[in-house]
């Protein structure tokens, strides 16, 4: 046996040492009792005739949430009262005589009603259950007057999210009514059943600082539920209001270039990250999720080929076409693969194996240094680029670039992309990299897949001389009082893995894209003030061949259009503003894309006439 | 001393006849009492009841027959395996915690639970007995006569502070103030020097002032509501006093057997935890409170005794420290619920319903009849 446990100090020590503890309980138990015997025998006749009233009620006042304004004050989002018609089931009796009555007055079927309060059986019988919300004038007029016959039933007036322009709506979200899952994780005490909350974009986000905190009344009643006298009153708390980055006149000329288009659209100034307009259309109007929409609505919105649910802009993952020619320059120029007057002829074809790769222009380019075939986006000499560099390195500069990987704008629905490397495809198919992949992949074809998010990124980078900049959608965010509680600051995401002399030459590239006869866009994007730099880009939904195949027998053609690209920032110096253009099966990035951009740009930079 | 009696000890003669029937008889009368209120809480004489709320009373029973087999199989080991295991039963339980921080089951904002298939429970219930043992080995090492000294109370602070800090992560302010109160009474059982005591006392005096001011002001907000419900009118003020009205109400001889109205109403919340005293004070009025309140004396004093009887030094400590743990609870969910105490959430041991808390009082209970049991086993 264990030596601890001979005794060592004599039993009489401990039976000493437990005296303290007996006297504690005794005395704790003797006040226990005598708070029982107050509480119950002094006491009770008055508890008795309380709880026989079920007089004292807790009544719950909801915030009014924070309200939502563009850069400029410009109010987006707002709230708006809604009468909601409430029932009280312990002071509706007999159900018999109220229900009939407000059904007529309602013009609901009874049933329906009824099954709204039999789903909320089991709460409690004091709490009001929503019979209807948001009650129309004329209905309201008529139940006010008849109040007396319909004990139990009582109207309030709550705050209702109302969305005043149908406008960035895939940023902005929308909220809806809390869910079990919902309910189940958040705090008890914050969200109850039937609280609307977040569920979409910034609203989602940023609930904690829209929501506000609740407030609410301990009343005193009668009998019939009327209340006699307020004990205490606490008030609820409004959300902060939120501004958004977002220039609300030019995002309105943004979605008024892409109706009846599907396209996305995302413009940012390229000295911050602060993003100045986000468009993904077709879109939807989110008053619909608030104020409930029918069946038909719904299917409509799931079942529409061009997605209007879907955001564009950070969910839609497209194929850089031409405009990823920018990184496989920049690894060109990094990697000392080529120098600037190094020229390569093209003759309208490349042959690799027994395989020949076209160029988008049949009889050739001729010769060509590194500005000329950025100008004029000649595959050839990117073919022949590419292969130098090779997958991997390419990849390496993709990454560096801020592609495949998400751009950090903190929306958790945003995509990755995906760059391609020769690891990646023996992991996914098994099968070892081909050489003619690495000729698509260096014209942003084939496995390449970059968001309308990442691509302004990486303009806005080429723009600023090397900076990647994180995505900011919030300016700042004030309590009511004014009171700022965040200011946005630009937030650096790395840099372009490019000295300054690469980064000129690109430009320069860029620039005579727009600017120099010859370029892709000089016919679509050039304009007389401001010099815009862009490039375009095409990108292939399905490969040439299979397409004038598949074409011969749809009849619905567009759906195999190419999706038009266009990035571009202007000023050619000192930049203000960056854009990527994504239209959807929108055909040549020089005439479906970049004229929009152009639009965008001058409607921005105040020359729009 | 004789060897067999470490194994094969259901057959020894002196066990049978020391196993310790009162403190059973107590246990299962609570277990009882709890298990009326538990259908008073979730039936009611007036209203429609979902038919979730059978479901309740069958998890509670198979808990108290999880409890109770989790009896049957402590009696059958010698409880100083227990102070042989400590540090390793002490190890895996704060695994648990740490586990629970980042897979466990959020339930109403808080990560509390691990679960595991159709098994469910709450590590931070654990842990309030896995410190209780594994301060029990420590301090039965290091006690004397003269008292503790502060370096003494080193490893003891650690040994509590860790549990305490992630059951607080959790965030589960209540379990970790009693996990702390239970090592607090367990330090003052074995006795500190009078002078550490005093050096003690007099940081703390000094801590706490400076502590306060560097404390944020929605921080101070939060304590002062937690400290004084009737600054939080819309919440535990609320409950508090929709309680009182539920007991003071019952009177003498209370509302009868499901007869109660407060509850029916659902004015009371978590009716069938934390607040089940209410349910039951306001139907069997003060002659039943009473009677459960005297009830949970006598097994407190009962573990007490056996404390006081017990042959060593590790099984006083321990008998101490889960006496102190049923103390705690029931003084603080009573005067909780009766406006004398801040509203957390400490359920009523044995009575409240939830898995956790039954499992975990019963083993308490089981480790002190195995003490019980065995005290006359060593020659002394």
């Amino acid at each position: 046996m264990n030596n601890n446990y001979i005794k060592t100090i004599d039993n009489d020590y401990y039976r000493q040492r437990l005296s303290g503890p007996l006297i504690v309980i005794l005395l704790s138990f003797a006040i226990l009792s005598t708070r029982l015997f107050y509480l119950q025998i002094i006491e009770g006749d008055s508890y008795y005739t309380k709880s026989e009233n079920n007089c004292i009620r807790l009544q719950r006042i909801p915030p009014e949430r924070g309200l939502i304004f563009d850069q400029n004050g410009i109010l987006l989002v707002d709230n708006r009262p809604s009468f909601d018609l409430e029932i009280i089931p312990q002071d509706a009796k007999p159900y018999k005589h109220v229900l009939p009555t407000l059904s007529k007055f309602l013009q609901e079927p009874k049933k329906k009603l009824h099954d709204r309060l039999k789903k909320a059986r089991g709460s409690a019988a004091y709490r009001p259950v929503i019979m209807k919300r948001d009650v129309s004038r004329e209905v309201l007029a008529k139940i006010e007057s008849n109040l007396y016959d319909l004990p139990g039933v009582q109207i309030r007036v709550t705050p209702r999210r109302h969305y005043v322009h149908r406008t960035a709506v895939h940023l902005i979200g929308y909220l809806g009514e809390i869910n079990k899952k919902e309910l189940r994780t958040k705090d008890i005490k914050t969200y109850r059943q039937g609280d609307y909350i977040g569920k979409y974009g910034i609203e989602k986000d940023y609930e904690t600082y829209l929501r506000g905190v609740q407030g609410g009344r301990q009343v005193e009643v009668d009998v019939n539920g009327r209340v006699l006298k307020v004990h205490v009153k606490e008030k609820p708390k409004p959300g902060n209001n939120l501004f958004l980055t977002i220039d609300a006149n030019l995002q309105k000329k943004v979605e008024q270039l892409l109706e009846n288009k599907s396209a996305a659209v995302v413009a940012m100034d390229p000295n911050t990250g602060m993003i100045l307009a986000f468009a993904s259309k077709p879109d939807f109007d989110p008053n619909i999720f608030v104020d409930g929409m029918t069946r038909q609505q719904w299917n409509q919105l799931i079942t529409d080929y061009q997605k209007p649910l879907h955001n564009k802009v950070l969910q839609g993952e497209y194929p850089p076409g031409s405009t990823y020619k920018i990184v496989t320059a920049m690894a060109g120029l990094e990697e000392k693969v080529v120098s600037l007057n190094e020229k390569i002829e093209c003759h309208g074809y490349y042959r690799l194996g027994n395989r020949t790769y076209r160029c988008w222009k049949k009889y050739g380019h001729g010769w060509m240094n590194l500005v000329d075939a950025i100008r004029e986006s000649c595959d050839v000499y990117f073919y022949q680029l590419g292969l130098q560099i090779g997958v991997d390195r390419l990849a390496k500069y993709a990454f560096k670039c801020g592609l495949g990987k998400k751009t950090g704008s903190g929306m958790d629905l945003e995509r990755k992309g995906l760059i391609p490397t020769s690891k990646w495809k023996l992991l996914r198919t098994g099968e070892p990299w081909q050489k003619g992949e690495t000729l698509s992949i260096a014209i942003g074809q084939g496995f390449n897949l970059v968001t309308p998010m990442q691509m302004v990124c990486l303009i806005a980078a080429v723009a600023n001389g090397g900076t990647l900049y994180q995505p900011q959608f919030i300016k700042s965010i004030q309590t009511v009082g004014g009171k700022d509680l965040f200011v946005a600051t630009p937030r650096k995401n790395g840099r372009l893995p490019a000295n300054q002399k690469t980064i000129q030459l690109i430009q320069k590239g860029l620039w005579e894209v727009v600017n120099k006869q010859g370029g892709t866009a000089f016919w679509h994007a050039r304009d007389k003030e401001i010099e815009i730099c862009g490039k375009t880009g095409t990108a292939q939904v399905i490969s040439l061949e299979k397409r004038e195949e598949e074409e011969n027998q749809s009849t619905d053609k567009s759906r195999y259009e190419d999706h038009a690209w266009f990035v571009a920032y202007a000023p050619s110096v000192e930049a203000r503003i960056a854009v990527a253009v994504l239209i959807e099966h929108g055909g040549h990035g020089s005439s479906a894309a970049a004229p929009i951009a152009k639009e965008v740009i001058k409607s921005y930079l105040g020359k729009d006439k | 001393m004789v060897d067999k009696n470490k194994t094969g000890i259901m057959f020894d003669r002196r066990l049978v006849q020391g196993f310790d029937w009162g403190l059973l008889a107590l246990t299962l009368l609570l277990l009882g009492i709890g298990l009326v209120a538990l259908y008073s809480a979730v039936y009611s004489a007036k209203f429609d009841v979902p038919a979730g709320n059978s479901a309740l009373i069958m998890k509670q029973i198979i808990a108290m027959g999880t409890g109770l087999g989790m009896v049957i199989i402590i009696l059958f080991f010698d409880y100083r395996q227990l102070d042989k295991w400590s540090f390793v039963i002490y190890f895996i339980t704060l695994c648990l915690l740490i586990y629970v921080l980042y897979h466990g089951r959020v339930v109403a904002g808080s990560r509390r639970w691990i679960v595991l298939g159709v098994i469910r429970f709450q590590p931070s219930e654990i842990a309030k007995l896995a410190v209780i043992i594994v301060l029990g080995h420590y301090y039965s090492r290091v006690i004397t006569d003269q008292g503790l000294s502060f370096k003494d109370l080193i490893i003891p602070l650690i040994l509590t502070g860790l549990p305490c800090l992630f059951v607080l992560k959790q965030p589960d302010l209540g379990t970790s103030a009693l996990i702390f109160l239970n090592a607090s009474a367990m330090t003052w059982f074995v006795k500190v020097k009078k002078r550490t005591l005093m050096v003690i006392i007099g940081i703390l005096l000094i801590c706490l002032p400076l502590g306060w001011f560097s404390l944020k002001d929605y921080q101070k907000d939060r304590i002062i509501s937690f400290m004084d419900p009737s600054r939080d009118p819309l919440g535990s003020g609320y409950h508090v006093i929709q309680s009182k009205i539920a007991i003071g109400s019952g009177k003498m001889f209370g509302k009868g057997f499901l007869q109660g109205t407060q509850n029916d109403l659902a004015f009371l919340p978590e009716q069938h935890t934390d607040f089940i005293f209410s349910v039951l004070a306001e139907e069997w009025g003060f002659v039943g409170s009473i009677t459960l309140i005297l009830t949970y004396l006598m097994l407190i004093l009962w573990i007490l005794y056996i404390a006081n009887t017990s042959k060593d030094v590790f099984s006083k400590i321990v008998s101490v420290g889960i006496c102190a743990m049923i103390f705690f609870q029931v003084v603080i969910n009573i005067g909780m619920v009766m406006g004398l105490m801040p509203v957390v959430g400490v359920t009523l041991p044995l009575i409240s319903y939830g898995g956790s808390s039954i499992v975990t009082s019963l083993i308490g209970i089981g480790i002190v009849l195995n003490i019980s049991m065995r005290r006359y086993m060593f020659d002394v």
